[in-house]
């Protein structure tokens, strides 16, 4: 039996080791960062230990601005992203002529770059001295007036990044979801038929049941990338977010590593970490969630 | 509820566009009587389940009518036809218990038909304790055997007191001594219930054993309806005196001549009423008699001693088989290490095909 196990070790050696250098250390690293006051990663000196820098980082008011905009972000476009994936996802399940067309469609902006289609975006929503952006015009031809969404005030910036961010996440959603659909025996439906089963308790009580392991996959993956949200924001607002007040914590964490002040890794570790303990917390709470509803 | 058929048919398209279509259903024109249990029996792809689908509804037919006593219900569709059915892998909703499963067709009534807790309650109860499951009631899908998966699909096919019940190869997923125990359970289920019950299978002696009235088909065209041991006895033509029985009936190339029926040469019964020339003759396993001094010789091959059973296999030049296989309860000691045996047979045992359309001749043989 020991024999064995030194073996297992063995076995295991190479991972551990790969892990151990390039996951487990820097993570540790970050958390000694943290807690050591005004580190300077050229001399590799502080010049002491505590807990100032999460004080520092939780009264400043530039990650205050970034832990709302990924809250806002995170709260509209989880739910409202999976709830459009499933309904554009139903509705491909349901057509058969054009089908292959429609994914491939809705595939697009996933294979698009990020960067390129925030030029779209700016272009579609920008007001410049030259033009208000076709979406103004849009506007101003059903009698609104043009709005800044680019510059203009924080729920139009908003609007669009919610928009934006929705837009291309939405693409992987589908995927995953039409082939979550197609995979329901569709023995089930004809025995819901024979049953004369109404079209919404199919839905609520046999189709969302057998592909809720896979909304909840969406769910989960959604949040952790929402928190971790950054350069669909640049692409949009530029790299100076924070005069933008559109940052992110993780555009936080950026500035403060190689902002234009010359890096602060200190500040920069505590806001990870405090990250770190709000996206934990959230996956914990949807895993709790999840064990009452999502039948595997 | 009997089931009438009247000239049904169901086309599907070819694959490609210049594929013919595929029949399925090739004008089926029968009745099912009203409260018996019926088996559609037919080697694989023949158009079973297809069938079943067109009576559930399902399938829509290509042609034709189908009606449930006096009431035309080709064009309803199939939950307004007051049908259960039962699926080949039983499609029981594995996220719910067996319970909810049950209940399932109970709370989708609405109108004057819903019913409260109370009573859906006292329905699953009965129609639980009708397939024996009451002690499951709370467990899943998941954690049951196959036969008790069979039953919760049964009992949920027959909590809305169907007018009809369809069983789509009930029996198919079950190990052997399951399957036994399961169509007993069928039979008595259905003479409790007295529901016309009608079920697919490919299987000659699970149709044979439990069914009231067998349907034969093959490649999508109706063969022969009857009791079972009377398509037995009479079998319309070769392929049913074929597809029933096992062993296998024996099958001979043969002549009429002279009011004798002749196989290899040798005159082995005598044939009246019937004019002279080439036929088919099949002979059941225990139609053969070892008789040292019968008419029919055959070459031996090999004695088979299986329990209560005893087969001699030879072979002949006239059969279409390559053995011969024949189930005998004389005493076959005179043969044992011989070259050759002969038979002499007994005559109800002995069908005469038409060697064209290989349509049953009907002929005394004596």
């Amino acid at each position: 039996m020991k024999k064995n196990n030194y073996k297992a070790w063995l076995y295991l050696l190479p991972a551990i080791l790969f892990l151990g250098i390039f996951m487990v250390y820097p993570l540790v690293d970050v958390l000694v960062y943290s807690f050591e006051e005004g580190y300077n990663s050229a001399s590799q000196t502080f010049f002491g230990t505590g807990l100032y820098n999460y004080s520092y980082v939780l009264h400043d008011p530039y990650f205050l601005q970034a832990v709302k905009n990924t809250f806002l972000i995170v709260v509209i476009t989880v739910p409202l992203s999976t709830a459009f994936a499933l309904l554009i996802s139903l509705a491909l399940n349901s057509i058969e002529k054009l089908r292959d067309f429609f994914q491939t469609v809705y595939f697009l902006p996933y294979v698009t770059n990020t960067l390129a289609v925030g030029l779209v975006f700016m272009i579609l929503f920008k007001k410049t001295p030259y033009s208000d952006g076709m979406i103004n015009l849009l506007i101003n031809l059903f009698g609104g007036e043009s709005v800044d969404f680019i510059d203009g005030p924080y729920w139009a910036k908003m609007f669009v990044m919610c928009f934006y961010t929705i837009w291309v996440v939405l693409p992987f959603k589908i995927l995953i979801l039409t082939s979550a659909l197609a995979s329901v025996n569709k023995e089930y439906y004809s025995a819901a038929k024979i049953d004369a089963t109404p079209k919404w308790r199919v839905f609520t009580k046999i189709t969302l049941p057998m592909i809720s392991p896979m909304i909840f996959y969406l769910v989960i993956t959604g949040f952790i990338g929402a928190f971790k949200a950054y350069s669909d924001e640049v692409a949009l607002f530029g790299t100076n977010l924070n005069a933008a007040g559109m940052n992110t914590i993780v555009g936080y964490v950026y500035d403060m590593l190689y902002g234009n002040s010359g890096g602060f890794p200190s500040y920069a570790s505590a806001a990870a970490l405090i990250l770190f303990v709000i996206v934990l917390t959230i996956t914990c709470i949807n895993l709790m969630v999840s064990k009452k509803t999502v039948y595997y | 509820m009997k089931v009438v058929l009247k000239n049904l048919t169901k086309r599907f398209p070819g694959r490609r566009k210049k594929e013919p279509d595929v029949i399925a259903v090739n004008n089926f024109d029968f009745e099912i009587p009203d409260g018996k249990l019926v088996g559609l029996l037919g080697p694989s792809g023949c158009g079973k389940s297809t069938a079943l689908n067109l009576i559930c509804g399902l399938e829509t037919p290509t042609e034709g009518r189908i009606f449930f006593g006096e009431e035309d219900v080709t064009d309803l569709p199939p939950e307004k036809r007051g049908v259960g059915l039962v699926f080949q892998n039983y499609a029981l909703y594995p996220h719910l218990t067996v319970r909810q499963n049950i209940r399932f067709p109970l709370e989708n009534l609405r109108g004057s038909e819903k019913l409260s807790k109370e009573e859906m309650d006292a329905k699953v109860e009965e129609a639980a304790g009708i397939v024996q499951i009451s002690r499951l009631l709370d467990r899943k899908p998941s954690e049951m055997s196959g036969g008790q998966q069979q039953r919760v699909a049964i009992a949920r096919a027959l909590v809305k007191v169907p007018r009809i019940l369809l069983l789509d190869e009930p029996l198919s997923n079950l190990d052997a001594r399951l399957r036994l125990q399961t169509r007993e359970e069928i039979r008595r289920i259905q003479s409790e219930t007295g529901i016309t019950t009608v079920f697919v299978t490919h299987d000659q002696e699970e149709a044979m054993s439990i069914c009231d009235m067998i349907v034969v088909m093959k490649e999508g065209i109706f063969q022969q309806l009857g009791a079972p041991q009377e398509v037995y006895e009479n079998p319309a033509n070769l392929f049913v005196a074929k597809f029933l029985g096992n062993p296998q009936i024996n099958t001979f190339e043969a002549e009429i001549s002279s009011g004798k029926l002749v196989i290899a040469g040798e005159p082995v019964l005598n044939a009246d009423h019937i004019s002279d020339g080439k036929v088919f003759a099949a002979i059941r396993p225990e139609g053969f008699i070892v008789d040292p001094s019968g008419p029919m010789h055959c070459e031996l091959k090999r004695i088979e001693v299986m329990g209560r059973d005893t087969s001699v296999i030879s072979s002949s030049s006239a059969s279409l088989d390559e053995n011969i296989r024949s189930i005998v309860s004389e005493d076959i000691s005179s043969i044992s290490g011989a070259s050759s045996v002969a038979f002499s047979l007994k005559p109800e045992k002995v069908h005469i095909f038409d060697h064209d359309t290989e349509e049953r001749i009907p002929c005394a043989l004596s």
